[in-house]
């Protein structure tokens, strides 16, 4: 099977520590999947590479169809093609709307002079009312995003994700800082958005990967160390040794 | 379209009338169209404010709105001064040499060698630099006020943002790129006269008949005209989509780049856009100010240009325009010797020699105590106290500005 | 009794021939007769003496210098028109004027000659190219003078216009010379007149050769006229001393060059240029016409042309030479680069010693540049220390840096205002410069800085306002024009290495203060507590500020250390520029060059852009020496460049360290 993303063979280096160490990973267009490892096993660096934010010393990183090679590109191509990324830390633009911010992740062509004479059509509207509701900000469209709660801006920025209409959605720690109502939400949000996309989700929380139900990498010292389901994974021994052993 | 864009920034309506409404009562109190009431030098110098402000604009445009402190800007208000000017001295040179010649008609090259022997006399050469090749055609010189700034800010755009700097870093080099050109200006082989710098500009070739006094108010009415059409454009070029993407590269410009935008193009854009209106400034200032010379490029002048912005409040293009005239006529006024002196009993204040030491405190205050400037103080009234965050300016409460402009 | 009686008869001997010199022949062959006795001498030529005439006193001189003992004295007093004569006998004394009356001394005994009348006396005084010639004669005495100073002066006499006749005085005279530097200058210089005046080739040749690649500017002087050229112009084969032969059209020889050469030369009659011909034209305007063409047609060189053309068709004016005419007469002759010097294998010594003297020159200007750098670069590093250590401590650009530099100066001034020790004023300046500005530093820290946290843009601008304020405080307190700030008597001159290499003590002096203050910076940044601390809030001041180390105190003391370095800097720069308020501001542009091409948080990166910058702009300056703002120019678009391949400067910090 060819993957919507393939990753082979990556390593990089910082100032001679090993972050990520010949790491290879893929997922297919339609397909959930989590990545879990305990801290410093390479979960973010690992997400880096792949959005043009950090460059690795080898490998190769191949994206879509065509096999574009996304190291030749930079980030805002990369996110160009479809690759979509919500931070651990949400980071919406807090002197901006909802609306603002919805309306600047709607996609659309991203070249400066398209976008200074972009008017919002009656359709654009639409879509971002349509996806405040989805996470739950209909009311505060006009809102400005700094005065959010944690919660509410962790789902606005999953609102932009969704406004970018991406192939592939990398999401980091979707769950953090969410009540368990919340939680139930983006669980089912992901599980419906796998449907159609590529989603891979970085979580600490296993309860919040058990409910997700798909299959699970394990990430250890910038390698895969287990693949495959929850409860095969958890009963493999070097897993346990890495979560419990240390 | 521009309806819509008006009607939903109001602000811009209000600033546009309270303009126009300024240069109509300035041309009723001049010499030359009404009550004679305001000299002619004093309406130069509102000319001359107006297109201070309108740089400032470009300033905000690129500070306020999308976070590049540039020191750099009036590298290009100059360059678009200096293109105008190579016109404005090679015409009416022209002129002269030809009323002066008698006997044989010149040919050519012989009136092209009498003009260049009258320029460039004074630094010890008398031939005319290739720049000066099209300095006789003024549609040539007009274009080049905006091919020569645009194209340097373009290069030099190019290569700062391509290889990512940012912050300070960027403002120095922005510095150091006016630096240059200054230094490379000042000497008398750059071709453009070296210290001595282009003069006898209020003179306009073929409009001699027209007097200074008349001149002064149509200069006036270019000010005051490209100020109000670039306000315009720099309103509707941060309303929009553009705008967001703007304030947004200015409050994390990693995270417009995981949205899918081009940042270092944005930029580049907006910096060359600024650059543009820089020079249109440059060149609707000088033949007010009638000379040009290297020091007005000095990096100082940049600099001085973000101490009106931020004064007057960046982020909001009203604040920037009200911050330029504000505190440019304030010096004017104070370094003008007109200001009384401040007798302390044991020691009088000359404001000549105060006013520096003044501006530089407030300045420090501005920073200190009032970040988003003076216009930022209408906020306080309002009651429209934002949350604190970051340092980073909030986005302009354009609905705020009323009072305030009308009492500009 | 026995000396009157001499001089009496000396004056006799004087007096009584004089009658019979009436007319004086003054041809060499009489000049050179074995005449004994300088009285004989003087009487014979006592006309000649009177009214001297620089083209015939020469065998004259001749005379009087080989009459043996008492000549140099006499010379010297008629050099100084100290002589004059008594008209009644042409009598020749050593004269000196007293109110009406002179006093007459003879001029060879030195004896009492009675005193006379003013009339009587006419003062001989010699124009100044006779006493030239006198003193030309004068060296041969004075190089073997007994007096050491004045040989130090009979050569530096000769240095300035010796001549083909002091070769053998001086020759003779080297044996005897007691002095050893003495005798190797006399041998030096007898090389040198022997290069230029030598009587053959060899020993021409031989002279050159002597002194290979020798970096005196006195043998590159004595070198230089004998390889200039003239440019000539020949019927035939060029003749003389060939240097070049040129051909017009090449090697930067054109056409228009051998034309007027030719003009020169009188060769060819001279061109119709453009101004001629239209004051030609203008001469002859009739009706509004020359020749026939209206005038409002002859902005067209083409129809001026015909004009005159016309004009010459008419005889009112003279011919001038067409383009085939001129094309004709340039190829008619040849051209070439002739040598004053006539003999051929002198010129090519001469060519040869001057090349290889000028590549070690250039070796040698090399070094000087380095040198030049060298301090340019400690000055460059002395003044951004202190700028890039805020800035890697507190990532705070310091706009007001410059003006620490200004107040470390002033303090400087202030000091020399009460101390008059130059020495002990500067002893005292350095470490109060270091507190005053150590202090202005920790205000503004306390006051502005440390309000503006995480703020670098704000922090740069409010920095930057109290820059202004301080500039026109100074100027307000000390005026405008420059104060000064004077260097110990110590530290004046310069070291002389040759003839090409030298450097100023004070420059000296300045790259061992950069280098203690890098010593010492190393020092306390890796062997002491407040180093430590410096270092863990420079790579993590949360993860510092956790460990019990207070981040705003160690901010307030980088940031009065940064100031109070860039006080003593301004101490040391103010010791060789001018003390102005704006002597900061000159330097602060390239100390942010040097921080940002250096990189951040290093000391060795600051090092390493002040050698860039420093190296850079004396590099540049070098190629265009009569240019430094172009050299500036340059050098800034350099780092501009510069900056794409290294946006974190020379020496990077790495990892997390370096933030985003």
């Amino acid at each position: 099977m060819s993957g919507l993303l393939e990753v082979s063979g990556i390593s990089v280096t910082f100032d001679g520590f090993r972050a990520i160490n010949n790491l290879s990973f893929s997922i297919g267009a339609a397909e959930l999947r989590a990545v879990i490892g305990p801290n410093g096993a390479g979960k973010t660096t690992f997400m880096d590479i792949v959005t043009g934010k950090t460059r690795p010393d080898e490998g190769r990183v191949l994206w879509g169809e065509r096999s574009i090679d996304l190291l030749k590109l930079d980030e805002a191509h990369i996110a160009r093609e479809g690759i979509g990324r919500k931070f651990q830390r949400p980071t919406v633009f807090e002197d901006q709307t909802v609306a603002e911010n919805l309306m600047m992740a709607l996609k659309a062509n991203r070249s400066p002079w398209r976008v200074l004479f972009w008017k919002p059509a009656s359709a654009d509207h639409a879509r971002v009312e349509e996806l405040a509701a989805q996470v739950g900000l209909g009311e505060a469209l006009t809102r400005k995003s700094g005065e959010l709660s944690h919660g509410q801006k962790q789902w606005l920025e999953i609102g932009m994700l969704l406004a970018q209409e991406p192939r592939l959605l990398l999401v980091d720690e979707p769950a953090a800082g969410m009540t368990l109502a919340e939680r139930e939400q983006t669980t089912s949000l992901l599980v419906d958005l796998a449907k159609t996309h590529a989603v891979v989700v970085v979580e600490h929380d296993m309860d919040f990967v058990r409910r997700l139900n798909c299959k699970v990498t394990v990430l250890h010292e910038g390698a895969v160390l287990a693949e495959g389901s929850l409860d095969h994974v958890t009963a493999n021994q070097q897993v346990i040794e890495v979560y419990l052993g240390r | 379209m521009t309806q819509g864009f008006l009607s939903k920034n109001p602000s811009v309506l209000i600033f546009l009338s309270a303009l126009a409404l300024f240069t109509l009562v300035i041309t009723f109190l001049s010499n030359a169209y009404g009550a004679e009431l305001i000299s002619t030098s004093m309406v130069k110098t509102l000319g001359k404010t107006l297109c201070l402000c309108l740089i400032a604009i470009a300033m905000d445009l690129v500070w306020g709105y999308m976070g590049i402190l540039s020191l750099g800007h009036f590298a290009f208000f100059g360059l678009g001064g200096y293109m105008v000017g190579m016109w404005l001295m090679y015409a009416r040179t022209r002129d002269i040499v030809l009323q002066s010649n008698a006997g044989l008609p010149l040919t050519p090259q012989e009136l092209s060698d009498a003009i260049a022997s009258q320029i460039f006399g004074v630094v010890g050469t008398s031939e005319l630099p290739a720049i000066w090749a099209f300095a006789g055609s003024l549609p040539a010189q007009l274009a080049l006020v905006l091919l020569v700034p645009g194209l340097l800010a373009l290069v030099f755009g190019w290569l700062a943002f391509r290889s990512r700097v940012t912050g300070v870093y960027l403002s120095i080099l922005t510095q150091a790129m006016t630096l240059a050109l200054a230094l490379y200006l000042f000497q008398n082989d750059s071709g453009l006269r070296g210290n001595n710098g282009l003069s006898g500009l209020q003179n306009i070739p073929g409009l001699a008949w027209a007097g200074q006094d008349r001149l002064s108010v149509w200069f006036l009415w270019a000010s005051a005209l490209a100020l109000g059409l670039c306000y315009l454009a720099a309103a509707f070029t941060v309303s929009g989509k553009f705008g967001s993407v703007m304030r947004a590269i200015r409050d994390d410009e990693a995270r417009v780049r995981f949205l899918g935008y081009p940042v270092e193009g944005y930029k580049l854009f907006v910096f060359t856009l600024t650059a543009l209106i820089a020079a249109i400034a440059g060149a609707l200032y000088y033949p007010q100010a009638g000379i040009i010379n290297p020091a007005e490029i000095a990096p100082i002048a940049s600099i001085y240009l973000a101490v009106w912005v931020a004064i007057g409040g960046r982020g909001r293009l009203w604040g920037a325009v009200f911050g330029a005239a504000f505190v440019s006529l304030v010096s004017t006024w104070f370094t003008g010797g007109r200001a009384p002196d401040l007798n302390l009993g044991f020691y009088t204040v000359k404001w000549v020699d105060w006013w520096q030491v003044l501006l530089g405190l407030s300045f420090v205050m501005v920073t200190l105590f009032a970040p988003k400037g003076l216009s930022g103080l209408v906020d306080l009234l309002d009651g429209l106290r934002p949350p604190q965050r970051r340092g980073a300016p909030l986005g302009p409460n354009e609905g705020a500005l009323q009072e305030r402009e009308a009492q500009e | 009794m026995r000396r009157l009686f001499l001089a009496l008869a000396a004056s006799l001997a004087l007096a009584i021939p004089a009658p019979a010199q009436e007319a004086p022949d003054l041809s060499p062959a009489v000049a050179e007769a074995p005449i004994s006795g300088l009285a004989a001498v003087i009487a014979e030529n006592a006309k000649a003496i009177a009214k001297p005439s620089r083209k015939t006193i020469g065998p004259v001189i001749g005379a009087i210098s080989a009459a043996g003992p008492g000549a140099p004295a006499f010379l010297e007093a008629w050099a100084d028109k100290r002589l004059g004569q008594r008209k009644s006998d042409k009598a020749i004394f050593l004269v000196d004027r007293q109110g009406d009356n002179y006093r007459l001394v003879d001029p060879i005994t030195g004896a009492d000659a009675g005193e006379a009348p003013r009339k009587q006396i006419s003062e001989i005084k010699p124009n100044a190219g006779v006493r030239g010639l006198i003193a030309a004669a004068l060296i041969k005495f004075q190089l073997s003078d007994p007096d050491i100073s004045k040989r130090q002066d009979a050569l530096v006499a000769l240095a300035r216009d010796g001549g083909p006749q002091h070769i053998a005085p001086l020759a003779a005279s080297i044996a005897a010379e007691p002095d050893a530097e003495i005798k190797a200058q006399k041998e030096r210089m007898l090389a040198l007149l022997t290069i230029r005046f030598g009587e053959n080739a060899t020993d021409r040749v031989a002279a050159i050769e002597s002194f290979g690649a020798d970096l005196g500017l006195d043998f590159r002087a004595s070198l230089n006229p004998l390889v200039a050229t003239t440019r000539r112009a020949f019927d035939g084969a060029p003749t003389g001393n060939v240097a070049t032969e040129l051909r017009p059209g090449k090697d930067g020889f054109t056409a228009e060059e051998a034309y007027d050469l030719l003009v020169a030369e009188n060769r060819a009659p001279a061109r119709l240029d453009r101004a001629d011909l239209r004051a030609a034209l203008e001469a002859h305007i009739e009706k509004g016409a020359v020749a026939g063409i209206p005038l409002a047609e002859l902005d067209v060189p083409a129809r001026r042309d015909e004009a005159y053309d016309a004009l010459e068709a008419a005889g009112l004016v003279p011919a001038a030479a067409t383009d085939a005419e001129v094309a004709q007469t340039v190829a008619a002759h040849r051209y070439a680069e002739i040598y004053a010097e006539p003999d051929a294998a002198v010129t090519t010594a001469a060519a040869a010693a001057l090349k290889s003297v000028s590549l070690k020159v250039n070796a040698m200007q090399g070094a000087d540049l380095a040198l030049d750098a060298l301090s340019l670069a400690s000055i460059y590093f002395l003044a951004a220390i202190g700028l890039a250590v805020t800035f890697g401590v507190m990532r705070v650009i310091n706009m007001a840096h410059g003006e620490f530099i200004t107040m470390g100066a002033y303090t400087g001034y202030v000091v020399q205002l009460y101390i008059a020790d130059y020495t002990l004023s500067i002893l005292v300046a350095l470490p109060l410069a270091f507190a005053v500005t150590f202090a202005a530093g920790v205000a503004m820290e306390r006051l502005v800085i440390r309000h503006l946290v995480r703020r670098p843009l704000e922090t740069l601008l409010a920095t930057f306002g109290i820059s202004i304020a301080l500039q026109q405080l100074f100027k307000n307190i000390f005026g405008t024009q420059a104060r000064p700030l004077t260097a110990p008597e110590w530290l004046d001159g310069a070291w002389v290495l040759n003839d090409v290499v030298s450097i100023s003590y004070i420059r000296i002096a300045i790259f061992v203060l950069a280098l203690v203050f890098l010593g010492l910076f190393l020092f306390v940044m890796s062997r002491t507590r407040l180093g430590l601390e410096v270092r863990a809030v420079t790579q993590n001041p949360s993860m510092a500020a956790s460990m019990g180390i207070n981040p705003d105190k160690i901010n307030m003391l980088t940031f009065g250390l940064g100031s109070g370095i860039a006080g003593i800097a301004g101490v040391a720069i103010g010791l060789f520029a001018k003390v102005t308020s704006e002597l900061g501001a000159d330097y602060i542009v390239q100390s942010f060059m040097t921080v940002v091409v250096g990189g951040v948080g290093n000391i060795w990166g600051t090092l390493a852009g002040a050698s860039l910058v420093g190296g850079l702009q004396k590099g540049i300056e070098a190629l265009n020496p009569s240019n430094t703002l172009a050299a500036q120019t340059y050098m800034i678009l350099f780092i501009i460049i510069f900056i794409q391949f290294r946006p974190r400067g020379i020496i990077a910090l790495k990892g997390r360290a370096a933030g985003d």
